[in-house]
C-alpha cells in the first residue's frame, strides 16, 4: 500500500528541483526499456522457439503423412514428402472406406458436440449465474459438492455408470454419451467467476424494479453481458466431448454409435487382428481430418476464449 | 517485500460479495445443473460404494462381504504395481510438463519474445488434438516400421533404444501427455501473470529488482493459486491415465499389461473379466488416493508464505 507514495517520492528526485510542479504519478515516459516495454530478445525467442518445434513437428509429420500412400509411409522420411502425393486420394478413400462409415462417425461426434457440449454450456451458464447472483438456501453445499467432485477421478465413475446405464436401458445408445457430457464443473466454476465480475447487481435492482421477470431479466440484461464466457465454456466443453474417448468406449459397442476418436481407433487396432486390412494411411488422414475443426475453431475465436480465461483466472 | 505480497494478496482476492436477498428464486436456475449432477455424479459414487461392498459368488449369488474386496485390493499385487507407475509417471512427467509451461508463460509475459502471441497459439494447439490422435500419432512415430525412429536408425545407422519397448514405454507415455497438455498449463499460468497489476513491476524496477527478483519475489507468488491448480489437476490426470496406454497397447502389446496403471486395471477388471464388485473397489480406493493427495497439495500449496 505504500507503493504509490513511494514511486512519487522517487520521481520527484528523478526530474529535479524540489518546487518543480507535482509530478504525476505514472512512471515517465522516458524509460523505454523497463519492465513494462523491455527489449525483445533474440536468445530467448530462441529457446521458447525450441517448445514450439516440439508442438508443432508431430503436427507438421501428421500433414506430411497425410499425403502418403500406404507404401510412401514405409519407405519415405517421415519428415518429408515422398514421392507420390495421394492427399486427395485419401481423403476420398477414408470417406468411402468400409461404405462411408467415417461420415457416420462424423456425424455421429457432431451430434454428441451439439447436445453434450451445447447442453453442458448451457446447464454452466445458468448455475453459474445463480451461484454469482442469488442466495439460495442450500448455496454453500452446492458449491461445496460441486468443487469436490472434480477431485472425483471420471474414471472411477465409469465403471457405476455403466452399470446404472445398462440397467436404465441406455448403454450403446447416444443418450449414454450425451447425458454425462452434459456436466462441466470447470464450466459452471468459470461462469460462476465470470457472470460475478460481469453483471452489476445495480443492473438487476433497475431490471427488477421495472417489474421484469427473473427469466426475461435474465434472457435480456444477463445473456449477452455474459456471451464472452460463454464461448470460452462452450469451445472448452466441444473439446472434451470432441476429444472424448474413455466414456463412448464403454457405453458404445455398436459401430454405428461410435465417435470418431472410437472409429479411429478400431481402424488402428483392424491392422493386428486376424485377417484384418491394415489402413495406416486412413488412420492418419482420418486423424487429420478430426484435428482440424478444432484447430479452426480456436485460431478463429482466439480473441473470445483468452479474455474467458484470463477473467477466470482473477479469482483463483 | 512483504508489502508487496501483501499488495499482490490484496488485489488477487475476491471482491468483497454483495449480499442479495436470500430466497428460492436461485434454485430455478441451478436445478438443471444439480439433476444432471446427482444422476451422473452423486449417484455413480453411491452405486459403486454399493458395489463394492458385495460379492458375486459362484453358490450363492451375490452377498454382502463387508470390506473384504478393500482387503482384496490392499493384498492385490496387480493393484500395487500399476499404482507405483502411475506415482512413479508423477513424480517425474508432472514436474517436468509444468516446468516447461512455467518457463514459457514466464517468457511469453516477460514481453521479450518477437511473435509472441504466435508462440502462445502454436503451444497450446495441441490440446485441441484428441488424446487418441496424439497417441495414435506418437505411436507411429516411435514405431519401428515407418516411424521416425526407424527413419534415423535407417538414414545414420544408428541404432536408437525401441521407445515402444518394456523399458521406455512409461517414458514414451509421459512424452505424449506432456506434448498434449503443456500448452494448456502455459495458459494457465499466463493468464494468471497477465492480471498482476502493473504498479507492482513499477514499484520493483525503482527498487533496483532484478529480472530473477522480480519473477520470484512478485510473479510466482502472485500466480500460486494457478500453480496449485494446475498440480492438482495434473495429479488426478495422471491417477487416470488411461487413454494413452490404453491405445498404445495395440502397438506395444508385450510392454503395456491389462494392469499397467490402476484405471487400466478397473477397465479390464469390469470389462473382461466381469469382476464388477472388485472393479467399483479398486476405482474407489483410487479415487479416495486421488482426493487425499489433491487436498494435502492444496493445503500446503495455500498454507506456504501466506
Amino acid at each position: 500500500m505504500a507503493t504509490p507514495t513511494r514511486t512519487a517520492a522517487r520521481t520527484t528526485r528523478a526530474t529535479g528541483p524540489r518546487h518543480a510542479p507535482p509530478p504525476r504519478l505514472r512512471t515517465p515516459r522516458r524509460q523505454r526499456h523497463s519492465l513494462a516495454r523491455p527489449r525483445r530478445s533474440v536468445p530467448l525467442t530462441l529457446l521458447t522457439g525450441l517448445v514450439v518445434l516440439y508442438t508443432l513437428v508431430p503436427l507438421l509429420w501428421l500433414v506430411i503423412s497425410a499425403t502418403k500412400s500406404q507404401e510412401g509411409l514405409a519407405d519415405s522420411f517421415g519428415l518429408w514428402f515422398g514421392g507420390d502425393f495421394s492427399l486427395w486420394d485419401n481423403v476420398k478413400e477414408t470417406f468411402t472406406y468400409n461404405d462411408g462409415v467415417f461420415t457416420r462417425w462424423l456425424l455421429n461426434t457432431l451430434l454428441y458436440v451439439v447436445l453434450g457440449a451445447g447442453g453442458a454450456t448451457v446447464l454452466a451458464v445458468l448455475g453459474g449465474y445463480a451461484l454469482a447472483k442469488f442466495d439460495f438456501p442450500g448455496k454453500r453445499v452446492v458449491f461445496a459438492v460441486v468443487i469436490g467432485a472434480v477431485a472425483v477421478p471420471g474414471t472411477a465413475l465409469a465403471v457405476p455408470t455403466f452399470l446404472m446405464f445398462g440397467e436404465m436401458g441406455l448403454t450403446n445408445t447416444p443418450w449414454a454419451v450425451i447425458i454425462p457430457s452434459l456436466i462441466s464443473p470447470f464450466g459452471l466454476y468459470l461462469m460462476w467467476v465470470f457472470a460475478t465480475e460481469a453483471i452489476p447487481a445495480e443492473l438487476l435492482e433497475a431490471a427488477r424494479v421495472d417489474g421484469a421477470g427473473e427469466l426475461r431479466t435474465f434472457v435480456q440484461v444477463c445473456l449477452p453481458l455474459l456471451a464472452p464466457g460463454m464461448v470460452t465454456v462452450l469451445l472448452f466443453t466441444m473439446v472434451q466431448t470432441w476429444n472424448n474417448y474413455f466414456l463412448p468406449l464403454i457405453m458404445i459397442k455398436d459401430p454405428d454409435w461410435y465417435p470418431l476418436t472410437l472409429g479411429l481407433n478400431s481402424w488402428n487396432a483392424q491392422a493386428s487382428t486376424a485377417g484384418g486390412e491394415p489402413v495406416f494411411h486412413l488412420v492418419i488422414t482420418g486423424s487429420l481430418l478430426t484435428i482440424l475443426p478444432l484447430i479452426a475453431a480456436f485460431l478463429l475465436l482466439q480473441k473470445f476464449w483468452q479474455s474467458g480465461l484470463a477473467a477466470g483466472s482473477v479469482k483463483e | 517485500m512483504a508489502t508487496l505480497q501483501s499488495a499482490v494478496v490484496g488485489r488477487a482476492g475476491p471482491p468483497p460479495p454483495r449480499r442479495p436477498r436470500r430466497s428460492w428464486t436461485g434454485w430455478g436456475f441451478v436445478a438443471p445443473f444439480a439433476l444432471v449432477f446427482a444422476l451422473v455424479f452423486l449417484a455413480p459414487i453411491a452405486y459403486s460404494i454399493y458395489l463394492s461392498l458385495f460379492q458375486d459368488r459362484l453358490i450363492g449369488g451375490t452377498t454382502f462381504v463387508g470390506l473384504d474386496n478393500y482387503q482384496r485390493a490392499l493384498d492385490d499385487p496387480e493393484f500395487w504395481e500399476g499404482l507405483g507407475r502411475v506415482a512413479l509417471f508423477l513424480a517425474v512427467q508432472v514436474p517436468i510438463m509444468l516446468g516447461i509451461a512455467l518457463l514459457v508463460a514466464l517468457a511469453l509475459d516477460s514481453g521479450r519474445l518477437y511473435g509472441k502471441s504466435f508462440f502462445r497459439i502454436a503451444i497450446f494447439l495441441p490440446y485441441a488434438v484428441p488424446a487418441v490422435v496424439a497417441t495414435l500419432m506418437w505411436g507411429f512415430m516411435y514405431g519401428t516400421r515407418f516411424g521416425l525412429v526407424g527413419d534415423v536408425n535407417d538414414a545414420f545407422g544408428a541404432k536408437l533404444p525401441d521407445p515402444l519397448s518394456p523399458d521406455l514405454v512409461l517414458a514414451s507415455i509421459g512424452n505424449i501427455v506432456t506434448w498434449e497438455f503443456v500448452g494448456y498449463n502455459m495458459l494457465i499460468f499466463y493468464s494468471a501473470l497477465r492480471v498482476i497489476p502493473h504498479s507492482l513491476y513499477e514499484a520493483a524496477e525503482i527498487d533496483g529488482a532484478s529480472q530473477l527478483r522480480v519473477i520470484t519475489a512478485i510473479k510466482l507468488p502472485a500466480i500460486r493459486g494457478a500453480l496449485v491448480i494446475a498440480t492438482i489437476f495434473s495429479i488426478i490426470g495422471s491417477f487416470q491415465l488411461f487413454n494413452e496406454p490404453s491405445i498404445l497397447q495395440d502397438l506395444a502389446p508385450n510392454a503395456i499389461t491389462t494392469s499397467y496403471t490402476p484405471n487400466l486395471y478397473t477397465y479390464s477388471l469390469s470389462f473382461n473379466g466381469q469382476q464388477q464388485n472388485y472393479s467399483a473397489t479398486v476405482a474407489i480406493i483410487m479415487g479416495l488416493i486421488t482426493m487425499v493427495i489433491a487436498y494435502i497439495v492444496q493445503l500446503r500449496g495455500m498454507r506456504k508464505g501466506a
